[in-house]
């Protein structure tokens, strides 16, 4: 029941705007991908395409090893099996939640219709509300309203355009947990579209980086965020500075604050200059450390603090502290690196 | 890559495929393009009188009547336009916000205007207010010959005819944006700091906007395009120049010089409804506004009903009691069986052109909807541009082509066949018709705009995504969501042509006498008194519709 | 029985189907159909001729004539005013008839000099005054209303309307432009009140007192006073030892491209004849053309009054001149 879903070289042009170039990836049954980016960097254009509101105007889209988009050729979205939830819910105004819900069952016998009506809603906690009309609702409950309805036909896919950008951030929270319990426990492809980093890390188990129409990088959050693939990846995911660094040979890259072991971009030999991603998590407090950096801006985050380090060189480091440590800003404090994974690019 | 075949793409079935065509020459272009032409028709006959424009005529009226048209036709179109305004948004606001005694009441019942032409509100204020009138007569027994009452005869009494005839566009208007948001409006500002008042004025106001202007638009084109009222008051306005023009100095061009004027003052007019109305947003909000209502204490409370009661006294009460009085003193000589024919044909008449009208201006909607563009726009705001011509020169504009196409037609029949054939258009219904779904468009397309904006295109998207083909869309989506508007649009359009004059009066065919050119026939002879009975009959058949209207808005 | 059965369904779908053998006059008509109806009801029980007519105003009744042109259904035009017969003469509408009991019936100022069109009524339009306060003696003539000593005391109907067109016109006939300018303008100097719509509610000002004299047609002084017998109102003679009553006619002309011609003669010449002259002028309290037709009672009642002997035509062919005489002096 559960699609395999696979792009292939996919193209999408508006008149003379190339809006989606060269993209694939593939996600198999019963996964959960998820296509991150800044507003603008065509995230939405790809589910849209890939739920048939569009045609593709280059590439290949396949649904279960079946072609349904291709140049020239599209099979419409009434036939695809392609459910989606939408950014407005675009709820229908003049139908009871039940009614909404059962939308899509109009082919189902009435007594079967009813059954897994009820099963939606349990399924999505809105029991009791049968009756209710959309505008009655809040957006939580509109939201969820939406969701089932996408469900009740039992779509081989699920596409979900920023489904939480409307609602306040700790139902996101909730809801993101939720909306991946059911769609595990269903066993359903999904595919989510969403800016938020944090949405995407909690519900997805691949990501797909986007920027200005490609795809930057495909892969789960953990490799997203140690081994990203390119600078804007390194930039966009998490958070980080670039510090200068120069190659000292295969295997050692030395920066201001010391020399990282590690594997590196392979095109750089001796000498070479490079950037080094230095991430929160890779600069810890060293009382005993000789070099010390001096504390600009501090955020406190519960469990940790965030400092903004000024570098004895000048530059600008971001350390994450255990927040019993409380330093004063000017203070300077004593940092070692502690570095896993390197991430250089050359300059 | 795949060693399948691609599936063949199945067209869509049936009749809604060709609607869902997107390229240049659609059936939607070209739907909307012959509406255009057939809109445009009119205005290009009148206009091409301007190839021979008639200078010493225009002259003449430069000279001497001009300025005095130009400032006539300006101060009541402003005069009308603004008090309407006020007045309807007042009581919108009043009646869509606030509580007090009597609110439910006055909600449906300041609709009722509706029914009455301006016309007769018009030729009932002179006959109440004149000199001679019962009024002033009466103060002249009690306070002596020296009192006067000021001059009904004047712009300002036509401006209050049409103001008490027309306020009820702005009012349904204006109602239906505070209903949807003036109460969230108030909270907002009492948030703010701002008193009741401050609130009303600097958030709810310009939030209600777009739909005061879309309201006030209507009243200055139905003003703009008003004879009937004018020529009671024997107020010089354009209108009633271009029938100067044309058939007392009998210069066809001089007319069309004056009428092209006018048209250039209606795009004006539609220019500022455009920029008002730029932020019109339709798709609901999440959440209902709330039910609870302002509730009016004190000098509100008291005042709110007077003033509404004051309104439907003046507007409705009054001229359709001084109507019965006439029309009860005649009844025994006029009242026939004719006049079952008369309401009949009036019935029928307005019942075929609602249906007509309300199906095209849907179809128009639609096409708006799935070609969207700025040409489309263009094509759409002209093909509703009839409503602000003067029924008079649309009719003329509409009769010559047709009168033309018949003698080709008749000339055809004669060679083709050696047959002797009767005229085929002229004075059938069709070409009637045809001259309403041009003057009447605007009318109808108004409210089914508003619904079909409502539907968003995520709702088809998620209806397709949910497996629905078009036809279902059409029938399980659409259809419910646009019922209110095809209902107001069928009722608006009923009403105004069972009040419509000059079109009818020159396009019907013979013996088919309607209710309005009864009253045409009795006031022309300055028989107010005999005009009251098919006024009354008119009334009592718009009323009905009417209340309907009122019902639906409620929602 | 089958016979009987078959003949009555044959008697039956004569009586349904439409009267395709029977003689059909077609009318235009800008006189009011309450005027007309009865006449036409007459001539049909005495010819067995049916009538069929259009009413509108004078203005889209020509322009739906000019439009249709040999197509036209209409057979005679019918019109409340000599000005709007001879505007449609001119825009060639009309055929000349050649009837000798038309030249008989309708004197020769009140039809078309061409025989194109011919009075079948005729109104007067008079001065009417009131009697509380204004003496007979007080009144002469049409121009002498445009004396200061009737400053503020002066109604009159909207110039818009043809029969004042008509009657300015006729002045500008004897007096030339620039007299009657003089002329015109000393009545707008002398309005008591803005011009009306209306004849009657002018009349009604005169008798209330917002004013003392007033000009009308004697039809709607005959109306209004059968209504309201006791007003204090009263119709005078003006310009009787000059040119006489300004009078116009209620007339009809042949149609151009009438289908049944002959037909359309027929009707006018007993329209015009003592048959039916009572009841085409009578019903509108109207003078009857045929000068060997006595006016109803109620009209002759108002006396004899010597008539203005030029040929109507000329309203209509001083009617555009009048109109711009009128705008420039400001009579609206």
């Amino acid at each position: 029941m559960a699609a395999h879903v696979e792009l292939i070289s996919v193209g999408k042009r508006f008149g003379e705007k190339e809006v989606v170039a060269d993209l694939s990836f593939r996600l198999g049954p019963g996964s959960i991908g998820c296509l991150l980016g800044p507003s603008g960097c065509g995230k939405t254009t790809v589910l849209r395409l890939i739920a048939g509101f569009e045609a593709v105007s280059s590439g290949e889209i396949l649904l279960n090893g079946e072609p349904v988009s291709r140049p020239g050729h599209s099979v419409p979205p009434e036939r695809r099996r392609v459910g989606m939830v939408f950014q407005d819910y675009a709820l229908f105004p003049h139908l009871t939640v039940e009614g909404n819900v059962a939308f899509g069952l109009h082919r189902w016998p009435a007594r079967e219709r009813a059954a897994r009506v009820r099963e939606l809603l349990a399924l999505v906690g809105l029991e009791g509300h049968e009756k209710a009309y959309p505008h009655e609702l809040s957006g939580g409950q509109q939201q969820r309203v939406a969701l089932a309805r996408a469900l009740a036909p039992k779509p081989e896919l699920l596409l979900l355009d920023e489904p939480f950008s409307n609602l306040d951030v700790e139902l996101r929270e909730r809801l993101g947990l939720e909306l991946r319990q059911i769609l595990k426990q269903e066993g359903i492809t999904a595919i989510l579209v969403t800016h938020d980093q944090q949405e995407a890390f909690a519900m997805a188990d691949e990501i797909g980086v986007m920027h200005a129409g490609r795809l930057q990088q495909w892969d789960t959050a953990y490799r997203l965020y140690h081994q990203p693939a390119n600078r804007f990846v390194a930039d966009f995911i998490g958070q980080g500075v670039f510090l200068p660094g120069t190659v000292l040979n295969s295997h050692q890259i030395e920066i201001e604050l010391g020399i990282l072991n590690g594997s590196f971009p392979s095109e750089c030999a001796k000498g070479c200059a490079v950037d080094v991603l230095i991430r929160p998590d890779d600069i810890v407090h060293d009382d005993t450390s000789p070099l010390l950096a001096e504390v600009v801006h501090k955020a406190f985050r519960g469990a940790s603090i965030l400092y903004t380090l000024r570098l004895p060189s000048g530059g600008t480091a971001l350390s994450l502290v255990p927040s019993h440590h409380n330093h004063a800003l000017g203070e300077k404090i004593g940092i070692r690196l502690d570095v896993d994974h390197v991430v250089a690019f050359k300059r | 890559m795949s060693a399948h075949a691609l599936p063949e793409r199945k067209a869509p079935s049936g009749a809604f495929a060709f609607f869902r065509e997107r390229g240049p020459l659609s059936a939607w272009r070209l739907f909307t393009f012959t509406l255009c032409v057939l809109v445009a028709i009119p205005l290009l006959v009148v206009a091409s009188s301007l190839l021979h424009p008639d200078r010493e005529t225009w002259r003449h009226l430069a000279d001497n009547v001009l300025p005095e048209l130009i400032r006539h036709t300006l101060l009541l179109t402003l005069g009308v336009s603004v008090t309407a305004g006020i007045l309807g948004t007042g009581l919108a606001w009043l009646t869509a916000v606030c509580d007090f005694p009597g609110r439910r009441f006055f909600s449906w019942s300041l609709m009722l205007p509706l029914a009455l032409p301006a016309y007769v509100t018009g030729f009932v204020l002179v006959g109440l207010l004149d000199f001679t009138g019962p009024i002033a007569t009466l103060l002249r027994q009690w306070f002596g010959p020296e009192v006067r009452l000021p001059p009904i005869r004047s712009g300002g009494g036509a401006a209050l005819a049409l103001t008490l005839a027309l306020y009820p566009y702005v009012y349904l208007l204006a109602r239906h944006a505070f209903l949807s948001q003036g109460k969230r409006a108030l909270e907002v500002g009492q948030s703010l700091g701002l008193s009741r008042r401050q609130g009303f004025l600097r958030i709810a106001l310009p939030l209600a906007r777009p739909w005061i202007a879309g309201g006030v638009a209507l009243v200055a084109m139905e003003t703009l395009a008003d004879f009937g009222t004018v020529a009671v008051f024997n107020y010089d306005t354009f209108t009633t120049g271009i029938y100067k023009a044309w058939y007392s100095l009998f210069s066809l061009p001089a007319a069309a010089q004056l009428a092209s004027l006018l048209i250039l003052f209606v795009f004006v007019v539609l220019f500022l409804e455009q920029r008002l109305r730029a932020g019109m947003r339709y798709t609901p909000t999440g959440r209902s506004a709330g039910r609870e209502r302002l509730v009016l204490t004190g000098f509100g409370r008291l005042a709110a009903p007077l003033f509404c009661g004051a309104v439907l006294t003046v507007a409705f009460i009054v001229p359709v009691g001084q109507l019965l009085w006439w029309a009860l003193g005649v009844a025994a000589q006029d009242l026939d069986l004719r006049y079952w024919a008369y309401l009949g044909r009036s019935l029928l008449l307005a019942g075929m052109a609602a249906t007509l009208i309300t199906a095209t201006a849907l179809l128009l909607a639609y096409a708006r909807r799935q070609q969207r563009g700025a040409l489309t726009d263009a094509m759409v705001r002209f093909a509703t541009l009839g409503y602000a011509v003067p029924g008079a020169v649309l009719a003329i504009g509409i009769y010559l082509p047709i009168a033309w196409f018949d003698r080709l037609y008749i000339g055809l029949m004669g060679e083709l066949f050696g047959r002797e054939a009767g005229p085929l258009l002229a004075g059938t219904l069709l070409a009637m018709l045809s001259a309403y779904l041009v003057r009447f468009l605007a009318v109808a397309h108004e409210p089914l705009a508003a619904a079909l904006q409502r539907i968003t295109p995520s709702m088809d998207e998620a209806a397709r995504s949910l497996g629905l083909c078009s036809r279902q869309l059409i029938q399980r989506v659409h259809l419910p969501l646009l019922k209110g508007g095809v209902v107001t649009a069928m009722i608006l359009v009923f009403v105004d042509v069972m009040k419509e004059m000059p079109i009818t009066l020159m396009t019907r065919t013979f013996g088919w006498d309607t209710l309005a050119t009864r009253i045409f026939e009795m006031t022309s002879e300055g028989e107010w008194e005999r005009a009251a009975l098919p006024a009354v009959a008119l009334l009592v058949a718009g009323l009905v519709p009417v209340i309907l209207l009122t019902r639906q808005t409620e929602r | 029985m089958f016979s009987r059965l078959l003949s009555s369904l044959i008697l039956l779908a004569a009586a349904v189907s439409p009267l395709a053998h029977g003689e059909e006059v077609v009318v235009y008509s800008a006189r009011n159909e309450q005027l007309i109806k009865p006449v036409f009801d007459a001539y049909t029980r005495a010819t067995g001729v049916t009538i069929r007519f259009i009413t509108d105003k004078e203005g889209p009744l020509m322009q739906r004539l000019k439009a249709e042109g040999p197509n036209t259904p209409a057979d005679l035009l019918l019109t409340v005013d000599a000005g709007n017969l001879w505007q449609a003469a001119e825009e060639g509408l009309l055929a000349p008839v050649n009837s000798p009991i038309l030249q008989r019936n309708v004197p020769a100022s009140l039809r078309d000099p061409g025989n194109r069109w011919f009075g079948l009524s005729v109104r007067a339009r008079t001065i009417v005054y009131n009697t509380d306060r204004v003496r007979a003696s007080d009144l002469s003539t049409y121009e002498d209303l445009a004396d200061p000593k009737w400053k503020g005391r002066l109604c009159l109907r909207t110039s818009k309307k043809v029969y004042n067109q008509s009657l300015v016109a006729m002045l500008i006939a004897e007096h030339g432009e620039a007299k009657t300018e003089r002329i015109v303008r000393g009545w707008v100097a002398n309005l008591a009140t803005d011009p009306f719509a209306d004849d009657t509610k002018m009349m009604e000002a005169v008798a209330a007192g917002q004013c003392d004299v007033g000009i009308g047609n004697t039809y709607y002084y005959g109306r209004l006073m059968e209504k309201k017998p006791n007003l204090p109102l009263a119709l005078f003679w003006p310009n009787q030892q000059g040119s006489g009553v300004h009078v116009n006619i209620s007339g009809a002309g042949v149609t151009r491209y009438a289908k049944n011609r002959a037909g359309a003669i027929r009707l006018l010449e007993w329209l015009s004849s003592p048959a039916a002259q009572n009841l085409f002028a009578d019903v509108n309290l109207e003078y009857p053309v045929n000068p060997q037709v006595k006016p109803a009672p109620a009209v002759a009642a108002w006396g004899e009054f010597k008539r203005n002997p030029i040929n109507v035509a000329k309203a209509g062919e001083l009617q555009a001149a009048a109109v711009k005489l009128m705008d420039r002096a400001g009579y609206k």
